[in-house]
């Protein structure tokens, strides 16, 4: 009888107050154990297994709005965006064609440095499903998940430069950190000279800040900032960030130096894994490489 | 005294576990639309408003169990920590289990203050958890609340509508 009254414990067991309790304490356990240890991503992504019909019905009314957008798109809209793209097109063909040629080029200058291959990098497209609530927290859930190959730490471009990196799979879904995340950090390099900087995340959407930049530093505004690919996460050479404004006060040993992601990093709706997956097995192998690649970085600029 | 019957009958309507369901299935949805920019501090709470009306009118049925479970569900959906929703629903619950039958003796519009002492509850736990984990309380969220509050006469109409027979549409 106790058991088939199972179903009872919550319509007359024990009184509110007790459960209050019971149930708080259960809450601040969880948060306690998934805040400070990883034993609960388990459970995190077969709950998020359940509940991925719920979150791809909400994307539904955006969907439906879009399409609807298309199919009223007027004529002149197309016509325009047409030539646009032809345009983009002739001015990327010809682009194309130098590429080739210089590709071919720096393939013969590396064999003869004896440099290793740059990588070759695969990119598979993601959706962008939808925004972590949290405005402080900049980060958004991608409809690609550890069934599409993806995994943790792994780099997010779009058609303008790095937007992120993945930082939590889930089968369906995997949670992509913005470079303008207030604990992210990018290593870059200034295009014009190559001098090797870290660019944090500001928590603001179109802010970013390289700290720790010596007042002497050569950097001006309007520089740009391309991922230098020392940390093995972001592929080197890619636009991240352009520098708006330079702040030196030489009472700080520090100059203040704002930039602004070249990406528009709220405003995507496809964005691009890197997936390096492949090319992770060798890593480890090629791992004594850096270190003297790192010690000569240190030597030039400690930071 | 009329009144008081009439209202009595409100509370009294029966409600199907499947509509139960499907009202927070659906506050889940709304939850988890897009939202963005001012949209989102504004954007009322629509799972703790609606776990509260189950929770003022059909407390032996909806209880700080179920509330808890909700909870952690939204942590999923919203990639937040285990059990900072669970938590703030909780206390959601159990307020409004407490004060169930206190509820149901006011009319909409009092009811709605009852509700947003009651919101502002379940907001301060969810910002205690935000100040301890990210040391910043999240001011945003409180207008959240007030918006969540003026839904409730709404949604309270709504809800009991929607859970009138087709068929007996006899009420005055």
């Amino acid at each position: 009888m106790d058991h088939t009254g199972s179903v009872k414990f919550f319509n007359r067991g024990p009184s509110p107050v007790v459960r209050l309790v019971f149930f708080s304490l259960l809450s601040l356990l969880l948060l306690f154990i998934d805040s400070r240890h990883q034993y609960l991503e388990s459970t995190r992504s077969v709950l998020s297994t359940l509940i991925y019909p719920l979150q791809r019905l909400t994307a539904v009314p955006s969907m439906l709005w879009r399409e609807a957008d298309e199919f009223f798109t007027t004529q002149t809209h197309l016509a325009r965006d047409n030539a646009q793209l032809r345009a983009q097109h002739a001015t990327d063909a010809a682009r194309a064609l130098q590429l080739q040629g210089l590709i071919a080029e720096n393939a013969r200058l590396r064999s003869m440095l004896e440099m290793r291959e740059r990588l070759d990098l695969p990119l598979q497209p993601a959706e962008v499903l939808y925004t972590e609530r949290d405005p402080s927290r900049h980060k958004l859930l991608v409809r690609a998940g550890a069934q599409a190959n993806v995994a943790a730490g792994q780099a997010v471009l779009d058609d303008n430069g790095v937007v992120g990196q993945v930082t939590r799979v889930l089968p369906l879904l995997s949670e992509v950190t913005l470079i303008t995340d207030k604990d992210h950090e990018v290593p870059v390099q200034v295009l014009r000279n190559g001098l090797r900087m870290i660019l944090f995340g500001s928590g603001n959407a179109n802010e970013l800040e390289l700290r720790y930049t010596p007042v002497t530093a050569d950097i001006q505004e309007g520089d740009t900032l391309i991922s230098s690919g020392i940390d093995g996460t972001y592929p080197p050479g890619l636009p991240v960030a352009k520098v708006t404004r330079v702040e030196r006060d030489p009472a700080y040993p520090f100059a203040r130096v704002q930039c602004v992601p070249v990406t528009g990093v709220n405003n995507q709706h496809w964005l691009f894994i890197l997936s390096s997956l492949e090319k992770l097995p060798p890593r480890p192998e090629t791992a004594p490489e850096p270190p003297p690649a790192k010690a000569k970085k240190v030597g030039k600029a400690p930071q | 005294m009329n009144m008081l019957l009439q209202k009595d009958r409100e509370f009294m309507l029966p409600a199907r576990t499947t509509f139960i369901a499907g009202s927070l299935l659906a506050a889940l949805l709304f939850n988890g639309l897009p939202w963005s920019g001012i949209w989102l501090a504004l954007r009322p709470d629509m799972v703790a408003l609606v776990l509260l009306y189950w929770c003022t009118h059909k407390p032996h049925r909806i209880g700080i169990g179920i509330a808890w479970l909700i909870g952690i569900l939204a942590d999923v959906a919203d990639a937040s920590l285990f059990g900072q929703h669970a938590l703030a629903y909780t206390v959601l619950a159990f307020g409004g289990i407490v004060l169930h039958r206190r509820v149901q003796m006011f009319n909409l519009r009092q009811q709605t203050l009852q509700v947003f002492v009651l919101l502002l509850a379940s907001y301060s736990a969810y910002a205690a958890v935000h100040l301890q984990v990210q040391g910043r309380v999240a001011w945003t969220y409180m207008i959240g609340s007030v918006t969540s509050a003026l839904l409730w006469p709404a949604l309270t109409l709504l809800l009991q509508a929607l859970r009138h027979p087709r068929g007996s549409s006899e009420r005055p």
